[in-house]
């Protein structure tokens, strides 16, 4: 089963859902994947021994000057301006090249090749019982969601997720979020009970539940302070809330130094076991 | 006019909530355009009780669409397809783009031997120019699983730095995205300079760090505000000498205070609704970044 | 010589548009006959590499020169490649600017002391 665990808004505990959850369920063999590939974190809280690193990126054009006839094909198919003819000379520019190949198929004189442009970094190893993979995009680097896409190709061709497969999904509900839920059987959505929490999680679970079909539900963060927008659209949308953690300073102390709420405060474990089973129990709806 | 953006790698560190202060305050000394570059998640219009002025259309980008009548079901869109965007309808008799996959790449576009797949300009969003209490308020809705490219971000801050221009206001605030990519690129580009808003936690310690590499590695100055500093004040020096090694200020320590969702659930800056030490935090702040704008 | 202008209009005498990458409008100049003519610019509506796209747009009408209101880097890299000179102005007429040109009062951006700016001030990743 792959559960994606996503917000909308930053901030409201992903990656503690997301890690907490994984170490209780302490499912044998199960995977982890941290696909916010800009901001990775999870790996803070699991402490894995990361043994296999490999470079991940984009497949840029690259021109065979002796074959080039500068007919300026390649510049008008591309989409994104990231190959550019002027007289005899053709400029590419990475930044912009999304990879998509079609400069390459429609290059009359068959003159470009591929190569890989490096973006990031895809790391891999054992934390436990967990197989812990994630993806780091480079500093200076756009695009997150060719890396969030490799590192999903790859460790789920690894390890086929016949056991748990848990995935930690970036803040916002734009591309790199589809590219990390998509193929997950249920997506979790922590929020907290605020007006912020609750403007964000209306469009995230717009994205996730109506227009990609994978059921959701809930966790609602840091309840104590803020007001009931949340429980209503829960109710008004019938959207399960599985859990609520409420605003305690020691989550948040315990948190800050990188230590598992599970760890810190033992009774948590028996309530992310309790996630675990409602979350079962929705998917198997 | 000077351009402020407001950062912090990791979500949730309190961008937003300071960004509106700054709004608030800034706009009781001077002529203001502001706006909300976080277009997949924009929360700076919650506490800031806009009228919608103007909505344009969004446009960006292509998407393919595959005409029933002409696809011969050959599959070779199929093939040249990188994103998996096409695929064969079981039981129907031609191939159909999933417009949330589609990359707009027009690969199938040329390769279709019968001519039978068209590029459609799809309206990915919207942005607006509202009108608030304290300036005008350029915002922007990406609609749901659009690819957030940057461009939405660098319409919505070109249009409020032409507003800007127009009628000579000292200051462009910017609240920014989460992450290093490429949303937080464009709503970078011309900052003078970029205020971080950090968590003393080890993720927000660990994300400042690229962060900062971010926009050291584009050329912004970067001012540091530690949020919430009291959650863990061993991390927050930790911060602090990180901070000094990289040259970089650290203006403030803001203690964390129930005040600050208070002000959000009214809809409120946290400066127009308490006269606490937050507001006191943040208006050290603004005079700070006042100052620092006007060497 | 050749020149291009970028122009919010499609006249001589419209006002300068200092945008190159989405200026509205290019008017192309023979300063010695005065001809002239003008085209829409169809990079205004370009996802990403507006620059990349106009500097291609501006190169294929055979001009030495050009002049906008400045060069984001892509755009600069373009235009250098194709050798085309680039002039930078504030405002004025198409006109004006035509004289100004021919008179030496408008300043050449110095490739060779460019310094990189921002690397891509528009994104245009996913």
């Amino acid at each position: 089963m792959i559960i994606a665990v996503a917000s909308g808004k930053g901030g409201t505990g992903k990656t503690t859902v997301a890690v907490n959850l994984a170490l209780a369920a302490n499912s044998a063999n199960s995977l982890f994947l941290d696909c916010d590939v800009e901001e990775p974190n999870a790996a803070l809280f699991l402490h894995p021994t990361l043994e296999h690193r490999k470079e991940v990126g984009i497949l840029i054009p690259q021109v065979d000057e002796a074959k080039c006839t500068a007919c300026g094909r390649c510049a008008e198919v591309c989409q994104f301006n990231a190959i550019a003819v002027v007289g005899q000379k053709v400029l590419v520019f990475p930044e912009l090249c999304h990879g998509c190949g079609s400069c390459t198929l429609n290059c009359p004189e068959e003159a470009i090749t591929e190569v890989l442009n490096v973006t990031g970094v895809l790391e891999s190893g054992p934390a436990g019982a967990i197989q812990f993979w994630q993806g780091v995009m480079d500093v200076g680097q756009a695009m997150a969601t060719p890396i969030i896409h490799q590192l999903k190709t790859r460790s789920l061709e690894v390890q086929p997720p016949d056991g748990l497969a848990i995935i930690d999904v970036s803040p916002g509900a734009a591309c790199p979020v589809v590219e990390a839920v998509h193929g997950a059987d249920f997506c979790l959505m922590v929020t907290e009970p605020t007006p912020f929490g609750l403007h964000d999680l209306r469009i995230a679970v717009e994205v996730i539940r109506d227009e990609l079909h994978i059921p959701v539900g809930i966790v609602v963060n840091r309840e104590g302070v803020g007001d009931s927008g949340v429980d209503e659209y829960c109710a008004a949308e019938g959207v399960p809330i599985l859990m609520r953690i409420p605003l305690d300073r020691r989550i948040a102390e315990a948190h800050s130094e990188g230590v598992p709420v599970v760890e810190a405060l033992p009774e948590y474990r028996a309530k992310f076991i309790t996630l675990y089973g409602r979350i079962q129990e929705e998917v198997a709806k | 006019m000077k351009q402020i953006v407001i950062l912090s790698g990791k979500g949730g560190t309190g961008k937003t909530t300071v960004a509106a202060a700054l709004v608030h305050l800034a706009s009781q000394e001077a002529s203001i355009v502001f706006a909300d570059a976080d277009v997949d998640a924009a929360n700076l219009e919650l506490v800031l009780d806009p009228t919608v002025q103007e909505t344009h259309d969004f446009a960006s980008g292509k998407l393919a669409v595959v005409d029933p009548e002409l696809c011969t079901s050959c599959g070779i869109c199929a093939q040249v397809c990188r994103y998996n965007a096409i695929s064969s309808t079981p039981g129907e008799s031609h191939y159909v783009v999933d417009p949330i996959a589609c990359e707009g790449c027009a690969a199938c576009f040329y390769q279709c031997p019968e001519d039978a797949i068209r590029l459609e300009v799809p309206v990915a969003g919207q942005w607006l120019r509202s009108d608030t209490r304290f300036g005008p308020l350029f915002h922007a809705r990406l609609f749901a699983g659009q690819e957030n490219s940057g461009k939405l971000v660098t319409t919505v801050k070109q249009q409020g730095r032409l507003r800007a221009a127009d009628e000579e206001r000292e200051f462009l605030i910017v609240d920014g995205p989460p992450g290093i990519g490429c949303p937080v690129i464009s709503a970078s580009a011309g900052a003078d300079l970029a205020l971080l808003v950090v968590e003393p936690t080890v993720s927000g310690v660990h994300d400042l760090e690229r962060a900062l590499a971010t926009t050291n590695h584009f050329r912004i100055p970067s001012l540091v505000v530690i949020n919430k500093a009291d959650i863990n004040p061993k991390r927050a020096d930790e911060i602090a000498a990180f901070c000094q090694e990289q040259g970089i200020e650290v203006v403030s320590r803001i203690l964390y205070d129930d005040v600050v969702t208070e002000a959000m659930v009214q809809g409120l800056p946290v400066t127009a609704f308490e006269d606490g030490a937050v507001t006191a935090e943040l208006e050290h702040v603004w005079r700070h970044v006042r100052d620092w704008l006007a060497r | 010589m050749k020149i291009a202008i970028s122009a919010t209009a499609s006249d001589i005498n419209s006002p300068f548009d200092p945008r190159f990458g989405r200026g509205a409008s290019f008017v192309f100049v023979d300063t010695e006959t005065g001809k002239w003519e003008t085209y829409p610019n169809t990079a205004v509506s370009a996802s990403g590499g507006a620059g990349i796209q106009t500097a291609q747009f501006v190169a294929k009408h055979g001009v030495q020169a050009v002049v906008s209101g400045g060069f984001g880097p892509n755009a600069f890299a373009t235009l250098n490649a194709a050798g085309i000179k680039m002039f930078v102005a504030r405002d004025g007429t198409v006109q004006e600017l035509v004289k100004k040109l021919k008179a030496g009062e408008l300043q050449e951006v110095d490739a060779a002391k460019r310094t990189v700016g921002l690397r891509h001030a528009r994104g245009g990743g996913r």
